[in-house]
């Protein structure tokens, strides 16, 4: 059985900068993803990553917006720390190789971006999340023999002791369908969001939610899970992502009668008012009958405003994507448009220092919930939180490690229960659904019902609906019964993962009976702080059913909630 | 516009090349139609076969919009990303109507559409010292260094590591052991970089491998692959002339001078001279030269071929003792190539990040090079300095 101080699950930018992090401490680290760690889906980050290094600029000023733009759900002790911390965090990447756009006098230059006060995101171009994913995984190949990595290992389970710490995983080698128990004192969660148990989503087919279900299982509390972030520009047909740098350069967002429509709730910032407010003004223009396109259902995004040669430098990917994904020329004519799921500002429960409640469990990145987001994220902030957040649980955990000896459980019980499981998926007779079928019912009744605006109705169904697909799942039907990269039965065990997070999203949803951030109630259309400036807390159930509700506060330090206005 | 895309959807028909490593059989042809808008990718084709008819179709893949790089595969014969390729165009490129879906080549397939990437295309990758071995000091805060110079290398860091390029290199294919297109791309990311310190170092290692730089063939199969618009060859192009003509690098593969010899050839002659290319490429540009010992080491060993070229009338002795000519006005015009390039104060080096004039031409949007000059870009055009 491998062993190691500290193992990584996910092996995008939060698990890679873990992974470094606890290296340089000295700890022997290994990093574990169910996919080639270049795929992971930060690579699909665009935009760039915020933080307070212009000489004018200050790091409260950035806490202040991410707290403004959490609608005053984030915790600002842990925005505090991203937010001060952060221009030490971009000058080292930079140091590391990444090569962010600069200005004429060749420092680092700055773009603008939603819900920021002034211009702090640093880029490159618009690929700057491949660019820091693949600078981080340079350095994963300098470090080889310092960092061992399990490319393409499916994680099934996480492993406890008979005190309930964290001391491991199951796994199965995707290549071979060798499943194997690793050993580590300390287990890092980063593997991602949950956005696939969504239909359409911006996020990849391999965002399913893996972490925080397991998490979940494992007994650690999920919390801000009703916050789920609808982008406001993504292309109508296929959800794909155009990014907020287009706004950031300037582009304007039109309805039907060729009006900037964002007037009307953001008289200041306009296009680049916090994500949650551009993505309901414009939800609120396609459905009272001022969108564009065959049946209405878009908005024209118009970067033709923006100077040509500038789209073409630093915007270049948005021009491929409309061209190939779209048949637009983005800088002659406009493109269509609308909001889509993108993120999910909850997740897996921790601190500053990326702790779970579960001993040497840990967790960083969108599949955590320090709550550095609240009820939005700002745009080029998650980068950042994957980064900051990933670092220190790196050096917590390798820490953490330096304190003890490597645990011995029992790992061969939990090993043959995760192979049996499989077994008994792959001998499921061809009755009942598809595992595909599911899966897209899942993601359209989560897109109808816990979208922009939802309501007490809606989300009732949607939880009576998620029942019903939790029971058809436990026999859907797979037709691969190899062990070489089936695919199928991985994508069995992921629909479950899936499920769990629909399950404690609509839970939360419904929980939460005002309008604050990404949940906007229909039938509860106030932001109430008497009764709701508080985290909701869930909680997997003893005997494992329904999910349990509790509460936690928020922490104030500087800013008192106030109205929110752009 | 977005109403182009309002088309009913269609029958497609796909055959893919399955394999599968457990069943001891050798690999075999499967078809499947799908029902899909005509501009929706081969990629969600596959997925919807995956879906509704056999789920164990294996393929690599995520993003779904040609960043992640998961999903390189040949249609129809050519290497491509399946979620960057529109079923249209696939459809229209078929033999039969037929798209035709197979795995890469050059490397080794484990299932169906799977193809083991470490053994070649990552092992290469880590053949060139992928990481910036930076300046130092280490500035406090920012390395300053020019504009140009980092939107220069992100046209190779936009690489998404898809193995596209590495599928169909010929010269990889011939010798498994060539460094390759990818891995010599990532190569220049470093090279080109300003903050790195040891960039001779990299150039004279990659000069001096027999499988390194001198080893493309310059066919441009890896620009036509690539789905980002790296150019790897033309990376590769670039650092060969950084390490000959900045760094002085002389291989000891005879790359540079065989190139020199290609260069003053058809200077002289406005078309290659074949007989002339062995002693120039050793003995360099003189009457002298012919006689190196390394040109008539070589010569002697091209002996066989020559015969061959001579029995089959494909070479004849007034041709190996006389140039080839062609029409005096021609000649004129290739060496006035040579003037306006050589008359440069600077090498124009190719970078599709480096968009020229507000109002060029829609190069980039037709997905085509523009030659546009990083150091002459107008800084009246640019975007806002913070």
């Amino acid at each position: 059985m491998p062993e190691h101080d500290v193992l990584i699950i996910g092996a995008g930018l939060a698990g890679q900068r873990a992974a470094l992090a606890a290296a340089q401490q000295g700890a022997s680290v290994a990093i574990m993803s169910k996919v080639h760690p270049v795929r992971s889906h930060s690579v699909a980050a665009a935009g760039g990553i915020n933080a307070a290094i212009s000489v004018d600029d200050d790091w409260r000023s950035h806490a202040y917006d991410t707290v403004k733009g959490s609608d005053f759900l984030g915790d600002q002790d842990a925005i505090e720390i991203m937010c001060s911390e952060a221009p030490q965090e971009v000058m080292h990447l930079e140091h590391m190789g990444v090569t962010f756009h600069r200005n004429e006098k060749g420092e680092m230059d700055l773009r603008a971006f939603g819900g920021a006060s002034m211009k702090r995101t640093a880029y490159v171009a618009d690929i700057t999340g491949q660019a820091l994913l693949h600078v981080l995984y340079e350095q994963l190949m300098k470090h080889h023999e310092t960092v061992a990595r399990y490319e393409e290992w499916f994680t099934t389970s996480l492993l406890l002791d008979e005190q309930g710490h964290c001391c491991g995983a199951i796994a199965r080698e995707v290549r071979s369908g060798r499943m194997e128990a690793f050993i580590a004192k300390n287990v890092i969660l980063a593997c991602g969001g949950a956005g696939q148990a969504y239909k359409p989503t911006t996020n990849g087919l391999i965002v399913t939610g893996d972490g925080i279900a397991m998490a979940y299982r494992a007994g650690a509390p999920l919390m801000d899970m009703e916050m789920v972030q609808y982008h406001p520009t993504c292309l109508v047909e296929t959800g794909i992502l155009i990014t907020e740098g287009a706004r950031g350069e300037g582009a304007h967002l039109l309805n039907a009668n060729g009006e900037r429509f964002m007037e009307k709730s953001a008289p200041n910032k306009m296009e680049l008012a916090s994500r949650d407010v551009v993505s309901r003004a414009e939800q609120i223009e396609i459905n009272e009958g001022r969108g564009v396109g065959p049946n209405g259902s878009g908005i024209f995004l118009d970067v033709t405003v923006v100077p040509r040669r500038r789209t073409l430098e630093a915007l270049r990917e948005i021009v491929n994507l409309g061209r190939d994904f779209a048949g637009v020329d983005i800088t002659r004519e406009p493109i269509m448009i609308r909001p889509g799921q993108h993120y999910i500002m909850g997740g897996v429960k921790t601190d500053v220092d990326g702790r779970t409640p579960i001993d040497g469990l840990y967790a960083a990145g969108e599949v955590a919930c320090v709550s550095v987001h609240g009820g939005n994220r700002l745009g080029a902030n998650s980068l950042l939180d994957t980064l900051i957040f990933g670092r220190r649980a790196g050096e917590h955990a390798a820490a953490r490690a330096a304190t003890m000896g490597m645990p011995a459980p029992d790992a061969n019980a939990k090993l043959r229960e995760d192979s049996a499981a499989i077994e008994a998926i792959l001998a499921r007779p061809r009755e009942g659904r598809r595992v595909s079928e599911i899966k897209n019912e899942l993601g359209e009744t989560m897109n109808k019902h816990a979208a922009v605006f939802r309501d007490e109705q809606g989300l009732q169904s949607a939880l009576e609906t998620i029942g019903r697909l939790r029971e058809e799942s436990d026999s859907a039907w797979v037709d691969d019964r190899g062990t070489v990269f089936n695919q199928d039965v991985l994508g069995a065990i992921e629909l479950g993962f899936m499920i769990d997070c629909a399950h404690t999203t609509v839970v939360a949803a419904l929980e939460r009976k005002e309008s604050r951030g990404a949940q906007y109630r229909t039938d509860y259309p106030e932001r109430k702080d008497d009764e709701w400036l508080k985290h909701i807390d869930i909680s997997r159930g003893e005997d494992g059913a329904e999910p349990q509700v509790s509460y936690s506060p928020v922490t104030i330090t500087q800013w008192q909630p106030e109205e929110r206005k752009y | 516009m977005a109403e182009a895309h309002d088309r009913p959807p269609e029958k497609f028909t796909l055959r893919m090349r399955r394999y599968d490593p457990e069943s001891g059989n050798a690999p075999y042809w499967d078809e499947h139609t799908v029902e899909l808008e005509p501009h929706r990718s081969v990629l969600e084709a596959v997925l919807q076969a995956k879906d509704r008819f056999d789920g164990s179709i294996g393929i690599r893949c995520s993003c779904r919009q040609a960043i992640c790089g998961s999903c390189g595969i040949r249609v129809n014969g050519e290497p491509a990303l399946a979620c960057h390729t529109h079923l249209d165009a696939a459809k229209a490129g078929a033999r039969d109507g037929v798209i035709e879906i197979e795995p890469m080549g050059n490397m080794p397939v484990l299932k169906d559409l799977i193809v083991d990437m470490d053994a070649v295309h990552w092992k290469k990758i880590q053949r060139v010292t992928p990481w910036l071995l930076a300046k130092q000091p280490v500035p406090e805060r920012e390395y300053i260094v020019s504009k140009d110079s980092m939107v220069d290398v992100t046209q190779t860091m936009a690489c998404i590591q898809c193995g596209a390029c590495v599928s169909d290199c010929l010269a990889m294919e011939v010798d498994p052991g060539f460094i390759g297109p990818a891995a010599l791309a990532k190569a220049y990311r470093f090279v080109g970089d300003p903050r790195d310190d040891e960039p001779f170092e990299r150039l004279n290692d990659l000069a001096q491998d027999p499988q390194g730089l001198f080893d493309c063939t310059h066919c441009f199969k890896c620009v036509q692959a690539c789905p980002k618009d790296v150019n790897p060859m033309g990376q590769i192009m670039r650092l060969r002339r950084i390490a000959t003509a900045d760094h002085k690098i002389v291989d000891q593969n005879n790359g540079a001078r065989h190139e020199a010899a290609f260069a003053s050839l058809i200077e002289n002659n406005g078309i290659l001279w074949e007989a002339e290319l062995i002693p120039r490429s050793y003995g360099g540009n003189s009457w002298f030269g012919k006689f190196a010992p390394a040109a008539g080491k070589e010569l002697v060993a091209s002996i066989p071929t020559a015969i061959r070229g001579l029995l089959r009338g494909k070479m004849t002795i007034p041709k190996i003792l006389k140039p080839h000519k062609i029409p005096s006005q021609d000649l004129k015009a290739v060496r006035s190539i040579y003037e306006r390039i050589e008359s440069r104060p600077e090498r124009y080096e190719l970078n599709l990040y480096i968009a020229g004039e507000d109002e060029a031409p829609a190069a980039v949007a037709a997905g085509v090079a523009s030659e546009a000059a990083g150091n002459q870009a107008d800084p009246a055009t640019e975007g806002s300095a913070q």
